[in-house]
């Protein structure tokens, strides 16, 4: 376990300083910088600027200074929110992301496997069809459309919730999950279909209907972990692309959470910023993904940590 | 009086082909304690007619049109599923056929046993704990409180088969219904678990319907024997009476089939001179992992003349199949030397090599498996030929024709894919396909026991014939004694990754002298079957 954990560490270190130089200068080399948007300044307060923020080093130089930050936990100071720096403003947006990420995963769970599972039970059935047809549409139903049609009927027609913020008046949460939620309950319902369906295929399927067991049992006791594999294996991407991916849904319900700094980010060559949600996202995935697989050795008895080495 | 009594029972299943009667109009009956053999071949319906019994036929596709089966006073087929719920697993169990597939990986093998008695029974999980204990213990599972706790991958073949056995047996049903419980098992351990389940049948008085291809095993097993043909029984009666006096001509060609004595003089290999094709010395292969060393061929030599056909025997894990694959280099070897001809193959550079392999092809045991689905026939036997660039593009049409044709197939089936074809089928196109290079050597792991009996021999004599055509030379690989006997000039066993002993191979099967060739040859049930 100790011996597992250790090398998929060790292994994330050069992947994670893979994208901390990929995306350092990347975003350099893009057209543009921090301090060139909106309103004319003249030549001498850029120079300033650029001196503040080591902007006027070699691309080199300021990379080495970045990375030399970096290891001791200091993701510098912001390039747009003067006086904030990068590490307080993702203390501040984290949470609330994360909240919001749990609540949607946790409703992707319980729809996602429900449908599922009911229409592996019958398969080819409206039993099927009907739960189906409603996670491909959710899968192509992308959130900037689902939000706006959320918030059109639960909030402006039948005014039943409210319609943005967090966690000012009571129910504003729920809409954000469910649009943010929706997608990966389809991709779910889907993913334990056909997990289901493999497994209820199985002999040893048929056994346990030979030992007298019911429709129900059988499936609890005998279906469920081995269908649910692909699920467990789809969780780790999941939620860090649901971290990732929230920024749409903050920004349709006014959610100050770290989506949205991390777009605005990215409109406004904030580099620190950039840099700051990009690693720590990257690491985020790197992590769940470890989980993910811990877990489906603890699930199924045939793996072995060893084995996935 | 009758515990079961089948009349006029008529499965079909509806598919987008068309409707194939899977089991038409079969009536048997199966009294207190006796043992009921149905024999057949792949597609009888001697497997769909138990399952119909159990409930355990998926519908759609699968329908049962007609009939009844009293089960002390209940129809099992139109019994309410809460009913057969009660029945199965309780009243009537069953063992499967692969003891690989049949239990639950997920789950301890205690929970699995324990399931049918705390389902069925209502009793204390431990109380049925000790109740498994006591079985395990019976079917031969040593250690049975540490084992309780174990999953599925971590119990052998055999191991497994006596798990599924107990499991079927701790609710003690009045009928068990065993549907090829043996076939993927070794032949020693085959013999133990045959004798096993007599054993507790003869114990607990229970009544058995035994399902086998292998007319050795039912012979051995059924008081009553049923010959099954494309859903039809085609002939029933006392064991004895069936297969010694057989009536119908489908059971007299079952029996023919059965390879009982060498091959005849003709097919019988003579020595020209002293030219070895295939020479091994030495040769040792081992598999290491983090934690363990496996030795899986140990220290093997052998030679092999040109014409000559070498059977190689041994239960799984011997290494035999080990040992061929070293020798076209699918595994390196640790030590020793394999020469091919005058070249010493693992000493080849990659392209040398090439040209090696031309000479030495192989067949697999799985023809559903070893061929391409998404590869005609004629692409699957030109591939060879254009890779070692054997014909220019003008001759190959008649050249793949011509090897079908050799083969037995119908050159105008050559844009058909595998699966249009039968299982006998599918080999005649792998053999074709290694004969396409026109080999010197032909390494043949096991082709003929995914086989029918009456499918295998024709297979057999297929090889036979080009064998002696072509002047090949052959590595048979098998765990089926009968068929090595009846193909191999001589015969070698191995046990534990060695060759325990080599000779001619009527001197082998009729004065073995290692301990372990003894030990093989009195597990075969034929020779069991005398003694019965």
């Amino acid at each position: 376990m100790i011996r597992f954990f250790l090398s998929r560490l060790l292994q994330a270190i050069p992947v994670i300083f893979i994208v901390i130089t990929a995306t350092f200068f990347l975003i350099r080399s893009a057209p543009g910088g921090p301090f060139d948007a909106d309103k004319v300044v003249s030549q001498e307060v850029i120079e300033r600027l650029n001196e503040r923020y080591n902007l006027d080093a070699p691309l080199h130089q300021q990379y080495f200074d970045y990375l030399h930050h970096l290891v001791r936990g200091d993701f510098g100071p912001s390039f747009r929110y003067t006086n904030r720096s990068v590490t307080e403003m993702i203390a501040a947006g984290l949470p609330i992301t994360f909240e919001l990420a749990i609540y949607a995963i946790m409703i992707a769970l319980i729809v996602g496997i429900a449908a599922g599972m009911l229409a592996a039970v019958k398969p080819n059935s409206a039993q099927d069809y009907i739960p189906m047809s409603l996670a491909m549409t959710g899968i192509c139903m992308p959130s900037f459309l689902l939000g706006p049609l959320l918030v059109l009927v639960f909030g402006i027609w039948l005014q039943w919730l409210p319609v943005s913020g967090w966690g000012y008046s009571p129910g504003d949460k729920v809409l954000p999950a469910i649009t943010l939620g929706s997608t990966y309950a389809a991709y779910i319902a889907r993913l334990t279909r056909g997990g289901m369906l493999e497994v209820l295929n199985q002999d040893y399927i048929r056994t346990a209907k030979a030992k007298g067991l019911s429709t129900f049992n059988i499936i609890v006791k005998h279906a469920l972990r081995g269908g649910l594999a692909p699920v467990v294996a789809f969780l780790g991407p999941a939620i860090a692309g649901l971290l990732a991916g929230s920024f749409v849904v903050e920004t349709i319900f006014q959610i100050p959470g770290l989506g949205r700094f991390y777009v605005q980010a990215a409109f406004n060559r904030d580099y620190t910023m950039i840099m700051g949600t990009t690693i720590l996202l990257s690491c985020l995935i790197v992590f769940l993904n470890m989980v993910s697989d811990l877990l489906a050795v603890w699930l199924n008895p045939r793996l072995t940590l060893n084995a996935k080495n | 009086m009758n515990l079961l009594k089948v009349s006029n029972l008529s499965v079909a299943f509806h598919t987008r082909d068309g409707k194939t009667q899977a089991v038409d109009n079969v009536s048997f009956a199966v009294a207190h304690g006796e043992t009921l053999g149905i024999v057949g071949e792949s597609g009888s319906g001697k497997s769909v007619s138990c399952y119909a019994l159990m409930g355990l036929i998926h519908s759609p596709p699968g329908l049962i049109e007609k009939g009844t089966a009293l089960f002390d006073g209940i129809d099992l087929l139109s019994a309410s599923e809460k009913t057969m719920r009660q029945i199965r697993g309780k009243r009537i169990s069953i063992i499967f056929q692969d003891p690989m597939t049949s239990l639950n990986p997920y789950l301890t093998i205690g929970d699995q046993i324990i399931e049918p008695l705390l389902l069925h029974d209502k009793i204390s999980r431990n109380l049925a704990k000790q109740k498994a204990l006591t079985l395990l213990e019976e079917v031969g599972i040593s250690n049975a409180a540490v084992r309780f706790e174990q999953y599925p991958h971590e119990f052998s073949g055999g191991m497994r088969q006596r798990v599924v056995i107990a499991m079927a047996l701790i609710t003690e049903p009045e009928l068990l219904i065993a549907d090829e419980p043996t076939t993927a098992l070794d032949v020693t351990i085959q013999a133990q678990i045959l004798a096993l389940i007599k054993k507790l049948q003869q114990q607990r008085n229970i009544a058995v319907i035994f399902i086998s291809h292998d007319l050795d095993v039912i012979r051995y097993m059924a008081d009553r024997t049923l010959v099954m043909e494309q859903g039809l029984i085609v002939e029933q009666g006392h064991s004895k009476t069936v297969f010694e006096s057989p009536q119908h001509p489908y059971t007299q060609k079952l029996l023919a089939s059965i390879p009982q004595k060498a091959k005849a003089s003709l097919y019988q290999f003579r020595p020209k001179q002293a030219d070895a094709l295939l020479s091994l010395s030495n040769v040792s292969v081992s598999f290491k992992s983090r934690e363990s060393r496996f030795q899986a061929v140990n220290n093997v030599s052998l030679k092999l003349a040109r014409g000559e056909i070498l059977g190689l025997v041994g239960e799984s894990g011997c290494g035999k199949t080990t040992l061929s694959q070293s020798i076209v280099k699918l595994v390196d070897i640790d030590c020793g030397e394999i020469r091919l001809g005058e070249q010493s193959l693992h000493q080849l550079n990659p392209s040398k090599l090439k040209l090696a392999r031309k000479h030495v092809q192989m067949i697999f045991q799985d023809p559903y498996a070893s061929l391409n689905p998404r590869m005609t026939v004629f692409n699957t036997l030109a591939e060879p030929l254009k890779i070692h660039r054997l014909i220019d593009k003008k001759g190959m049409r008649d050249k793949v024709l011509s090897l079908m044709a050799d083969v037995g197939l119908d050159p105008s089936w050559a844009n058909k894919y595998p699966h249009e074809f039968s299982g006998g089928q599918r080999q005649r196109i792998a053999i074709a396909r290694a004969l396409a290079v026109e080999p010197q050597l032909i390494i043949a792991d096991e082709p003929v026991s995914a086989l029918d009996v009456t499918i295998q021999a024709q297979i057999l004599e297929l090889l036979l014939v080009l064998c002696q055509q072509r002047q090949l030379t052959m590595i048979f690989i098998s765990h089926d004694l009968a068929v090595v006997r009846y193909i191999a000039d001589r015969t070698a066993v191995m046990s534990e990754g060695q060759i325990v002993e080599i000779n001619n191979t009527e001197t082998l099967y009729q004065q073995p002298t290692h301990r372990y060739t003894k030990k093989l040859l009195s597990a075969k049930l034929s020779s069991l079957s005398a003694e019965h």
